[in-house]
């Protein structure tokens, strides 16, 4: 089990210095700095269009018009908030898109086994549930063995149940192979039960940095988790009762 | 997973009655579908027979058999039919092939749309067939004159359904696809390509229709070989059945290719059945 303490920024995983990114005259990014650590969980945290997401595609390096510097010491790996798997491959071969080699397929199975779904590698996309293709979307991006994973609201799409379960998996799977993730949200508790450290997005730049140190495996009702809660909420200028 | 036809289904209590139910409707169905083609073809026999139709107007369909029985006996049919056929085939290889790479050129290349689009927009105005006159002009009478209008006719669906299937991919697959590592060329092969597969197959229906049209104009200048030459010559010796004969084999050829077709379709497409098979 991956110990919950805040990572050792000397080794970054990730580093990104000043990015922004403007949409004509609309400045969504203005000049974000930050550092993950090999290991580390963060969660970046914001109301809707502050720009989270458009944090992470720039760090995915899918934003070609963005400024500023980001240096990845590794590989990385992105799980979008739909499932995005091409639906006229099998989910085995979603899953080896671009892998080529000896063992792939291996590879594959055992990245299927780990997110519940080593008999469904022959199935078409369209015949799985949405748990069950976001799991595959997972799996995807497990099976590069990525030092960062970057995770835009991977869960925002799923029903309750299908969320709580799909963070325990990403929790045990963090715990077994010790990738540091980047995990966009809105869900504050989600964060928190999540990320060793959050990341507050506010008017295009990081306005809050919250450490979270609940110990290995927080519970919901964790009084300290509450007060936390409430500190986010209100930082995001939600009202609480 | 439970099947769409017990999901639609107005009583699930029991679950297995309304499957093979709908199953006989179905069958009964269908032979009630033939009942009224069959009447008509029978009622024109009995018709031709009766005297009711002069042979010169419209020979009894059985007369209509027979002279194509006499004549893929003799080898006749089959000299036209080739003829035909290459004609098709040569015009809807050039035509579709300059659709495909132009199609593909402006749905992928921002250059090849500004450059292509344009002038592709402006000549599908033009209805080919009235090229007719003009193209006699440029490549004469001959045998360049009915692949030409063959693969005028099949350019056009090919192109715009390329063009289609291409834009109409979901940006977001291609995203995903590079975050995976593909790069242009993989990204091409396996997203572009088979996203616009359903929409290449569309274009080429159309295509091989427009291809058919084209031949019975085309065939009927100056031909010597082919079955819109063996109509023109009968209907000159007023031997209605071999014309009659000639529409048949092109109801026949658009036919079989749309049959042919939609099995390859079916066969490359199984990922779009997926919802519906399990």
């Amino acid at each position: 089990m991956a110990t919950r303490t805040a990572g050792d920024l000397t080794r970054p995983v990730l580093t990104a210095h000043g990015v922004a990114r403007a949409f004509g005259p609309t400045v969504v990014l203005a000049g974000v700095d930050l550092a993950i650590a090999a290991g580390e969980t963060v969660a970046l945290l914001g109301g809707s269009g502050s720009g989270k997401s458009t944090l992470l595609r720039v760090l995915a390096g899918l934003d070609d018009e963005a400024t500023g510097e980001h240096v990845l010491h590794g590989t990385a790996a992105v799980v979008f908030q739909e499932h995005r798997l091409l639906p006229w491959k099998r989910v085995a071969d979603n899953v080896a898109l671009g892998l080529a080699g000896p063992g792939v397929g291996v590879r594959v199975d055992r990245a299927l086994a780990e997110v519940g779904l080593a008999d469904r590698g022959r199935a078409w996309p369209a015949e799985l549930s949405g748990g069950q293709a976001q799991r595959v979307a997972v799996a995807r991006a497990l099976v590069r063995e990525p030092d960062l994973l970057l995770l835009d609201e991977p869960f925002g799409a799923l029903d309750a149940l299908t969320r709580l379960r799909m963070q325990g998996l990403l929790r045990r799977l963090r715990a077994e192979h010790g990738f540091a993730a980047l995990l966009v949200t809105h869900d504050v508790e989600e964060a928190l039960l999540l990320a060793d450290r959050v990341l507050l997005l506010d008017d295009g730049v990081i306005a809050e940095e919250v450490p979270v140190d609940l110990g290995p495996a927080p519970r919901p009702d964790d009084p300290a988790l509450g007060a936390l809660r409430r500190r986010l909420l209100d930082r995001l200028g939600v009202p609480t009762a | 997973m439970t099947s769409p036809a017990l999901a639609e289904a107005p009583a699930p209590v029991v679950p297995v009655g309304p499957a093979p139910r709908r199953r006989r409707d179905g069958a009964a169905r269908r032979w009630r579908r033939l009942v009224s083609p069959v009447v008509l073809v029978v009622g024109w026999e009995a018709a031709a027979r009766a005297g009711l139709l002069s042979p010169e107007k419209l020979p009894a369909p059985s007369a209509v058999l027979a002279t194509g029985w006499r004549l893929a006996r003799d080898g006749t049919l089959a000299v036209h039919l080739v003829d035909s056929l290459t004609r098709a085939a040569l015009g809807l290889l050039i035509g579709g092939g300059l659709a495909l790479v132009l199609g593909a050129a402006a749905g992928l290349l921002r250059l090849g749309d500004d450059l292509v689009d344009p002038p592709v927009q402006m000549a599908r105005m033009l209805p080919h067939l009235g090229l007719v006159p003009l193209l006699i002009v440029w490549v004469g009478i001959g045998e360049s004159l009915k692949i030409t209008l063959v693969a005028l006719g099949a350019f056009f669906p090919i192109y715009f359904n390329t063009y289609a299937g291409i834009r109409d991919i979901d940006e977001r697959l291609v995203e995903a696809a590079r975050t995976c590592g593909l790069g242009p060329a993989a990204r091409l092969r396996h997203v572009v390509l088979p996203g616009a597969l359903p929409a290449l197959f569309l274009g080429l229906r159309l295509a091989i229709g427009a291809a058919w049209l084209s031949l019975v104009v085309g065939e009927q200048v100056n031909a010597q070989t082919g079955v819109g030459f063996l109509m023109m010559e009968a209907r000159e010796f007023s031997q209605t059945d071999v014309v009659v004969l000639g529409l048949l084999i092109y109801a026949l050829l658009g036919l079989l290719s749309d049959l042919a077709l939609r099995y390859a379709e079916r066969r490359t497409l199984t990922w779009r059945r997926g919802l519906r098979a399990t």
